[in-house]
C-alpha cells in the first residue's frame, strides 16, 4: 500500500521503511504527554475535533457523554474496519502505533476510565502488542491498562453496538439502542467507542493545542483526514488530507485516473456515487460532498474508469451488503436481498425488472433495522441509480450501455 | 408524567408474525415480507388501548410504547 507525503500531520512521522515507529523514536519526535484531565475535555472542544470512523460526530460531546455517565468509565479504540476498501486504520496501527495509543491513554484520562481496550485487524496485531509492551517497560501510562483483542471480521462488526456485544462475549452484531454504549457497554460500563484515526488527532492535539488542529481543514470540520483511495487511481493508497481539500487535487496528488474516471464513490461501501465531472468541483468535506448527498463516511474513495458499467458495479456492492447483513431484522435480510435481485436482474437487461417498484424497496428499507446498515446500502444504490441513469435506461430498454 | 406516547418497533425481536398490524391498523401496517411499518404519531387517548394491547399481544415482545416529551 503506499502512502503520499506532503502536507502530513498523522502521517509525518512515517518511516521510509514502513517499520513500526518505536516508543523511543515516537517520544523524541513528539515528545512525553503531558496534560490536565481535566482540561482534556474543553481543549477538544476548542479544537473541533470529530470522529475519524464514518459517523463525523463531535468527540468532545461523545467525552463529556461518557464522563456524565459515571465515575467509571471504559475506552475502546475502534480499529476494526471492517469496509473493505478502507485501509488508513491499518496504516496508523501498523506504523504508527503509539500515536493512537497516547490518544486512547489521553481519552481515558478524560472520561475517568483505567482500561482500554483495542480492537485491530489480526494483521497487525502482533505490532500493536509489541507497541504495547515498550509502553508497559516503560510504564509511560501510570495505571491506565491497555489491552488488544483482535476484531471480528465483518462489515457490521465494527458499528459500535455490535464491537460492545463482542468485547462481552457476545456475537459481533448490532444491538437495539437504547442503551447506547456512552449509558452501559462493556461490562455495564460507560463504555467511549472511538475510531483509531480520531485518537490519534487527539494525541497530537494534547501536545500542539486547539488552535494548532484548526489550522487546517474548515471552520466546522477542522484538521487532516486519512482517506484510501482505490480503483482506477494510478497510485491508490493511504493519503493524509486538510478536511476541504479539492477531489481534483487529491486525483492530482494519486496520479491521476486512467482515462478519466465515469464515476467516484465516495465514503465506503455504505457512501455515495458522485459524477466523474465532481471532481472539478467539489471539496472533501461533509459540507461541501453533501451538493452531490455524500460524505466523508469511511473515508474511502473509488474511482471507476470510464468505460465500466456504473449498473455492474453497483449491482456487486450492493450483492455484497446483502450478504454482510447481520441477519437480525427482517427489513434488511429480506429487503436488501431483494434490491440486490432487482440490479442483478437490470445488469442482465431483464425486461421484467420494475424500476418502481425498486425505488418503493429502497424508501421501505431504509430505517427499519436496528443499525444503519441498510440505511447505507439503501444510499449507495440510490446514487447508483441517479449517477449511472443513463445506463439504467438502457438496461431497461434491454441495451448494451456501452 | 408528561410527553407523547409513540410506538416503536425492536427490529432483531420482531419475527414478522404481524398480530401488531391486526390489532392497531390505526399506526402499523405491514410490508410485503409481512415486517411491521411503524408510524411513530404520538398516539391519542382514544388509541392507547388498542396500542397497549398490541404491545401486549406481540410474541416476541418486540412492541414497546415510548413516552417522551417533544
Amino acid at each position: 500500500m503506499s502512502v503520499a507525503e506532503g502536507t502530513t500531520r498523522l502521517l509525518a512521522g512515517l518511516r521510509a521503511d514502513r517499520q513500526p515507529v518505536s516508543l523511543g523514536s515516537h517520544l523524541r519526535q513528539y515528545g512525553s504527554l503531558e496534560l490536565d484531565p481535566r482540561a482534556v475535555i474543553d481543549l477538544v472542544a476548542d479544537s473541533g475535533l470529530r470522529g475519524r470512523g464514518g459517523g463525523s460526530f463531535p468527540t468532545a460531546t461523545k467525552l463529556l457523554a461518557v464522563r456524565e455517565h459515571g465515575r467509571r468509565a471504559i475506552v475502546i479504540a475502534n480499529g476494526t474496519e471492517g469496509e473493505p476498501i478502507a485501509g488508513k486504520d491499518k496504516v496508523l496501527l501498523a506504523y504508527l502505533p503509539h500515536l493512537v495509543l497516547d490518544g486512547a491513554v489521553v481519552a481515558a484520562r478524560a472520561v475517568r476510565a483505567a482500561e482500554v481496550i483495542l480492537a485491530v485487524p489480526a494483521a497487525v496485531r502482533h505490532v500493536v502488542d509489541r507497541a504495547l509492551a515498550e509502553r508497559r517497560e516503560r510504564r509511560i501510562d501510570g495505571r491506565i491498562e491497555l489491552r488488544a483483542v483482535t476484531a471480528p471480521d465483518g462489515f457490521v462488526a465494527g458499528e459500535e453496538t455490535a464491537l460492545v456485544q463482542f468485547l462481552n462475549g457476545g456475537p459481533a452484531v448490532p444491538t437495539f439502542t437504547p442503551p447506547r454504549p456512552f449509558e452501559r457497554g462493556v461490562r455495564r460500563l460507560p463504555t467511549l467507542v472511538q475510531n483509531v484515526e480520531t485518537l490519534a488527532h487527539l494525541a497530537l492535539i494534547a501536545r500542539h493545542g486547539a488552535g494548532w488542529f484548526r489550522s487546517a481543514g474548515t471552520a466546522d470540520e477542522p484538521g487532516t483526514t486519512l482517506v484510501t483511495l482505490s480503483g482506477a487511481f494510478a497510485r491508490s493508497g493511504v493519503y493524509e488530507i486538510p478536511i476541504g481539500y479539492p477531489l481534483a487535487a487529491l486525483v492530482a496528488d494519486a496520479g491521476g485516473v486512467r482515462n478519466d474516471a465515469s464515476a467516484f464513490l465516495v465514503g465506503g461501501y455504505f457512501g455515495t456515487w458522485i459524477p466523474g465531472g465532481a471532481a472539478d468541483d467539489v471539496g472533501l468535506s461533509d459540507a461541501d460532498l453533501a451538493r452531490y448527498e455524500a460524505a466523508l463516511g469511511a473515508r474511502a474513495i473509488v474511482a471507476l474508469k470510464a468505460g465500466s458499467c456504473g449498473v455492474a458495479e453497483t449491482a456487486r456492492i450492493a450483492r455484497y451488503l446483502a450478504g454482510e447483513s447481520a441477519a437480525q431484522c427482517g427489513p434488511c435480510v429480506h429487503g436488501l436481498d431483494a434490491v440486490a435481485n432487482d440490479l442483478e436482474s437490470l445488469v442482465r437487461r431483464d425486461r421484467r425488472v420494475d424500476a418502481h417498484r425498486l425505488e418503493h424497496r429502497l424508501a421501505l428499507v431504509a430505517g427499519r433495522g436496528a443499525c444503519r446498515h441498510p440505511d447505507g446500502a439503501v444510499r449507495l444504490v440510490a446514487s447508483g441509480l441517479r449517477v449511472f441513469d443513463h445506463d439504467v435506461q438502457q438496461h431497461l430498454s434491454g441495451r448494451r450501455c456501452r | 408524567m408528561s410527553g407523547k406516547l409513540r410506538l416503536r418497533v425492536n427490529p432483531i425481536a420482531c419475527d414478522g408474525h404481524g398480530l401488531c398490524s391486526e390489532l392497531f391498523p390505526e399506526r402499523v401496517s405491514l410490508d410485503e415480507w409481512g415486517y411491521p411499518i411503524v408510524d411513530g404519531a404520538p398516539i391519542g387517548k382514544e388509541l392507547e388501548q388498542h396500542a397497549r394491547r398490541a404491545v401486549a399481544e406481540c410474541p416476541k415482545l418486540a412492541l414497546q410504547l415510548d413516552r417522551r416529551r417533544d
